[in-house]
């Protein structure tokens, strides 16, 4: 029982299945997944669905904070990509077909990556701090989105493009195969190379990393990159759901749930060990948060509150301070602290 | 595990005589100790400073003289034992209580604020205000005046980033002199300063001297120490190990008995007479003239397949400097490398590693271990830091590696998915060797591999070392134990004030040698 | 060292008078905002006709009056070398209580006194927990921004009209200057503000003690000052400013909504970096604050004068503006560190 309880997954886990129950009380019929014409419905996909756009942006930022980064610009970064894709589609002679979806994906994922060797240029080559290196893509981005779209919510009619964000695939929605798909990619790739490994070591003791000959510069830029990627996918799954891209509000305030879903995933802000699968499940939460707030009479506004509560209470529970300040009464570690800093 | 030698002072206590029996002592700290997790820092430390002297305080890396200085300026609490200053016994709550009772401290990396004036610097906390608002008029004035006895003409309201280091050592004086306090501790407040302004700042303590202040002098300058300090505490592993007058003790003395004598029965090491180089071998490295300003006067060293070469010295002789100067951990700014006869220029670890050289720093915790991350991962960091991340080691090659270091190292847990941080010192040293062991060096540097480790992982750890020379790789290895260094090297190199004093052949060579070359006053040399 | 100056006391006071206040660190980047300022107005007066008059000047005030409290509160935080995200929703959250309780028929005063007071004591709650329990500012600071837009949703979804005299007469009383000039009451108390602000910053130990923790937190504990009290008290300043920009921002919307001023804790930093303070803490002047938000101020007429440039280049050219400032930074403190 220990054991199960200091598992990482332990709280995350707990939280989600508490907020399920809860809706299954009010909502009997919350778990039921129907199958009509050939498609799985139910209020279980659609969080899913819903959520999938920032399961993707987390899973990148929970790489970049592994790093002891941040990345701030993911929600400008998803605008941008929407807007670019959706340009594409509208201005090509070929506005259906699916070879113009596809270039219009490539070409859309291209400029992220790109955006993505900027900020991780900033970052790991001028070295500047990353809440800081991010902040000004965060603030240009959206700018440059609209300048793609010339101020426009530019709606395209394609509907290869419209299906990564609303289409179907053996009866699941394609946005969730998709983000499972990167989820999965992403587990293969931390873990199966050493990227994982690496990419903690540099977020561990950045000191000792550099004289065991690591090149943190290198992994420092790939998990940025890795992220835009990451941004820019989610924005086209949210072009592609509406069929517009908006670039004032697309993908808006993504950057802050994606960092509270890598928080609550059991990912510590100040780098190090990360949890992919702590990730999903806080993603996964935050999503059942949104819908369950409605579901039993409270306006959806105050979905905020609840999100406070639930930063103030993670908080809470990973400061050694707080922890030690319930366990016992002793400023001991205070000042051996402040004597070492 | 240390015990104090038959032939160094066994005077746990003052002496008569030391002190004039009339003048109350302003500190007196009886039976202090501090522990960490894991460690004891302090252990049942006496410790006394009278009003009007100079105090040095002696001792090697964890001897435990940073810790007893923060336990007398207020930031660490002490786990047992008392404090009396002027007289009344001292609970210390922080800095903050320690100055009020009259306790400032000098650190070594200044702390003060460089972003701010000098004067602010001097002033800030007890600055003159009038009607809550400070008088920046009266501020400078005062600080002039501090300044002006310090000898020190510069403005008030310039930046303090802006001057020297020295400077603002001499600025952070000024603010606990301003403080009027009755003990200042001074650590090592001589490291960054060249002879003037070492003369300058003596020549300020002296005064502060016959002012009655009691100034405790932290440094690893035995020249200096020598030249400033009345009385002397000298202390090792945590634990007092003698109190004289200055002028009652020799630098050899001194030495012995900060050193300490090994009396545990470590295996002897079955080794053969002392191999010397084949001087018409291309050595694996040669560096001519390295050096770095501030760090470590230019060096000359070569290194032979086969040998260990023993770099012998005190804390802060430049044997760590040199150390990391060779990996390229800090870049040199004079001198050139060569390995096997070509030119290289270590940049950085990185480029290090890729010609072959392994480097295990003294600071294990802080620039070694990858606490959260397991001991395979720790030991294979560095092999796959040279794959590159997309090439992962395969789990068979992994799997063999590291049950075969496990074995030979016999580290324990033989868990290799145990956490890191949760290995004894000894068993975290061995993960590190073995993360270099891995890569198969041509080249291995060690510094103080076997520092605050117990007994039996020591013996482990020097067999490794003997045992790899014999194989064929050239290893530096540096220690603070001069037993080990001698049981180890075929060449020896002391450092002293960051230059190479001396190389010798470790042919007979007894530890008595080797403290009389570190100890040897070079009043010709300098003069 | 103790040689030559020492002749003549005078003589070496008048020298120290002139090369002893350092300025390059702390004034030069506030000089080049300034300098930055009046090339845009140079240019914009060749461009446009009448963009350089007195009036359009003084507008940038009037417009951003809020800004400019914000951005002072702001300031105090980047000082310590800390980040407050809250600010933008601790405006709407003020906007909403002052129309909600005058709706309810509390007296001006009343209304005024609830939101600073609310204001305040959110900024405090989160220094408390930034110092005590050591969380990063940025997440304890982020709990704070989604703690008071859950609270606007709290009060209304809908947006309420102020329809208390009081205000309306307070957002319609202009002053007027001498050549047919005119500022709204807003810009004189934004003004006090950064006039305050400089004076506790300059003038008090607590306002030093803000600097020296920016330098080096460490050393400020170890100098014996009152750290604690200035690292929680600069997020109760920066929550008190917060909420007085939202009452200023109330007079300029006559209404409270939980939309309100979203993002505007991005327009407050840029700000502030744009006027010259470390983004690491320790170096900055308020008045460089205020001339950052005139900055971004003159970027908005400047658009607005031009009919041909969209709004967009607004966002983008702070981002660059941004760039080139912290760039700037980073070599700026690279050199000091070396």
């Amino acid at each position: 029982m220990r054991d199960l309880t200091r598992h990482r997954l332990f709280w995350p886990v707990l939280a989600l299945v508490l907020l399920l129950a809860v809706n299954a009380i009010a909502t009997p019929t919350f778990l039921q997944v129907r199958m009509q014409d050939g498609h799985l419905y139910g209020s279980l996909v659609d969080i899913a669905r819903n959520g999938a756009p920032v399961l993707l942006v987390a899973l990148g930022m929970t790489l970049v904070i592994a790093t002891r980064g941040i990345d701030l610009s993911v929600g400008a970064i998803a605008a941008i990509a929407g807007a670019v894709a959706c340009v594409h589609i509208a201005g090509s002679p070929d506005p259906a077909s699916a070879g113009t979806a596809i270039t219009a994906i490539t070409l859309a994922l291209a400029v992220c990556i790109l955006l993505g060797l900027w900020n991780g240029f900033l970052v790991s080559v001028l070295g500047i701090q990353p809440i800081i290196a991010t902040l000004v893509l965060m603030t240009a981005g959206r700018g440059l989105a609209m300048l793609v779209t010339g101020g426009q919510i530019t709606t395209v009619n394609n509907a290869f493009f419209k299906a990564l964000g609303a289409g179907y695939f053996l009866t699941l929605p394609i946005a969730i195969l998709v983000s499972l798909a990167v989820l999965a990619i992403t587990g293969l790739i931390t873990r199966r190379t050493a990227l994982g490994m690496l990419v903690e070591a540099v977020g561990i003791n950045p000191e000792a990393s550099r004289l065991a000959g690591v090149r943190s510069r290198t992994i420092i830029w790939t998990v940025y990159v890795f992220s835009a990627f990451c941004a820019g996918l989610a924005g086209l799954m949210i072009a592609a759901n509406t069929s517009a891209a908006d670039a004032n509000n697309a993908g808006l305030w993504i950057e802050l749930d994606a960092i509270l879903a890598v928080v609550i995933g059991g990912t510590s802000l100040a780098g190090g060990r990360f949890s992919l699968m702590g990730t999903l499940v806080a993603a996964l939460f935050i999503q059942t948060l949104s819908t369950t707030i409605p579901t039993i009479g409270i306006p959806s506004e105050t979905n905020y509150l609840f999100k406070a509560v639930v930063v103030i209470a993670v908080c809470l529970l990973q400061s050694p301070k707080a922890r030690a300040a319930v366990w016992r009464r002793s400023n001991r570690s205070s000042l051996v602290k402040a004597g070492r800093a | 595990m240390t015990h104090m030698s038959a032939d160094a002072h066994p005077s746990s206590g003052p002496r008569p005589g030391d002190a004039p029996s009339d003048i109350e002592p302003v500190v007196e700290m009886t039976g202090i100790t501090i522990t960490f997790p894991g460690v004891t820092a302090l252990d049942d430390v006496s410790f006394r400073m009278f009003p009007g002297e100079v105090h040095a305080l002696m001792g090697e890396n964890g001897a435990g003289k940073s810790t007893l200085i923060k336990a007398l300026t207020g930031v660490y609490t002490i786990d047992a034992g008392t404090i009396r200053v002027g007289g009344t016994e001292q609970q210390f709550a922080g800095t903050a209580t320690a100055q009020a009772a009259g306790v400032s401290t000098v650190y070594q990396e200044v702390n003060l604020c460089t972003n701010l004036s000098v004067a602010e610097n001097m002033m800030l906390g007890r600055e003159p205000r009038r009607l809550g608002r400070i008088d920046h008029r009266r501020m400078n004035r005062r600080t002039r005046e501090v300044l002006a006895r310090l000898g020190l003409d510069i403005a008030p309201r310039s930046r303090l980033g802006d001057h020297p280091i020295a400077v603002q050592q001499l600025v952070a004086i000024g603010r606990a002199v301003d403080i009027e306090a009755r003990v200042l501790v001074l650590d090592e407040p001589t490291a960054s300063l060249d002879s003037e302004e070492v003369d300058k700042l003596f020549e300020v303590v002296r005064s502060l001297r016959s002012q009655g202040v009691a100034i405790l002098f932290v440094s690893h300058f035995l020249d200096q120490v020598f030249a400033i300090s009345d009385r002397m505490t000298v202390l090792r592993n945590g634990r007092l190990v003698g109190e004289h007058l200055t002028r009652d003790v020799t630098r050899l003395e001194l030495v012995e008995e900060m050193l300490g004598r090994e009396l545990e029965v470590l295996e002897r090491l079955d080794r053969e007479p002392s191999r010397q180089p084949d001087e018409r071998r291309t050595p694996v490295l040669r560096a001519v003239g390295l050096g770095r300003k501030g760090a470590l006067a230019p060096v000359d060293l070569d290194v032979y397949d086969g040998e260990v070469i023993g770099i012998a010295g005190l804390l802060g002789s430049g044997r760590t400097e040199l150390a990391r100067l060779l990996f390229g951990a800090d870049a040199s700014d004079s001198g050139t490398v060569e390995l096997r006869g070509r030119r290289v220029h270590l940049r950085s670890p990185r480029k290090a590693v890729d010609q072959r050289i392994g480097f295990s720093s003294e600071n294990r915790r802080s620039e070694g271990v990858i606490g959260d991350l397991t001991v395979a991962e720790n030991m294979l960091l560095g092999l796959q830091a040279a794959r590159g991340w997309l090439r992962p080691v395969p789990p068979r090659t992994r799997d063999q590696l590291v049950t075969k270091y496990v074995e030979a190292l016999d580290i324990r847990p033989a868990n290799p998915d145990a956490l890191m941080r949760n290995l004894s010192g000894g068993n975290q040293q061995k993960v590190l060797l073995a993360r270099w062991l891995i890569m198969q060096p041509d080249l291995l540097i060690l510094d103080e591999p076997t520092r605050g480790i117990d007994v039996g992982a020591k013996a482990q750890i020097q067999q490794v070392v003997d045992d790899l020379a014999r194989d064929g790789m050239g290893v530096v290895f540096i220690s603070a134990e001069l037993e080990e260094v001698l049981r180890l090297s075929d060449r020896l190199v002391v450092m002293r004030d960051r230059h190479k004093v001396d190389e010798i052949p470790n042919v007979q060579t007894t530890t008595a040698d080797l403290m009389a070359i570190i100890a040897r006053d070079e009043e010709v040399a300098r003069a | 060292m103790t040689t030559a100056t020492a002749s003549d006391v005078s003589g070496r006071s008048f020298v120290d008078r002139l090369k002893g206040y350092s300025p390059p660190s702390q004034v030069l980047p506030v000089l080049a905002t300034f300098a930055l300022l009046v090339g845009m107005f140079g240019v914009g007066s060749i461009r446009y006709e009448g963009f350089a008059s007195p009036q359009v000047v003084l507008n940038l005030f009037v417009d951003n009056a809020f800004l400019i409290v914000l951005a002072v509160g702001m300031t105090f935080v980047i000082l310590t070398g800390g980040i407050d995200l809250s600010v933008g929703s601790v405006v709407a959250l003020s906007t909403m209580i002052a129309a909600s309780t005058l709706r309810a028929g509390w007296p001006p005063t009343m209304a005024v006194l609830a939101v600073l007071v609310t204001g305040t004591t959110l900024g405090l709650a989160m220094g408390l927990v930034i110092h005590y329990f050591e969380v990063q500012p940025f997440i304890a600071t982020l709990a704070g921004m989604f703690l008071a837009r859950g609270l606007c949703y709290l009060i209304s979804v809908e947006s309420i009209p102020i329809k208390d005299e009081t205000f309306q007469s307070l957002s319609a009383a202009s002053i007027t200057l001498p050549g047919e000039l005119y500022v709204t009451p807003t810009v004189l108390i934004s003004l006090l503000v950064v006039a305050i602000a400089a004076w506790v910053l300059h003038m008090t130990r607590f306002g030093r003690t803000v600097y020296a923790v920016g330098g080096s937190e460490s050393s400020a504990m170890l100098m014996g000052l009152a750290v604690a009290r200035v690292k929680v008290g600069v997020y109760a300043i920066s929550g008190f400013c917060s909420s007085l920009g939202g009452l200023l921002f109330a007079l300029y919307m006559l209404s409270g909504y939980s939309l309100h001023a979203v993002g505007m804790e991005l327009d407050a930093i840029a700000a502030v970096v744009i006027g010259g303070t470390l983004l690491t803490g320790g170096y900055g002047l308020v008045i460089g604050s205020l001339l950052g938000v005139l900055v971004l101020g003159t970027i908005q007429t400047f658009i607005s004068f031009d009919g041909t440039l969209s709004s967009w280049w607004t966002k983008i050219s702070i981002g660059v503006l941004l760039l080139v400032f912290v760039v700037l930074q980073r070599f700026f403190t690279r050199r000091e560190v070396s």
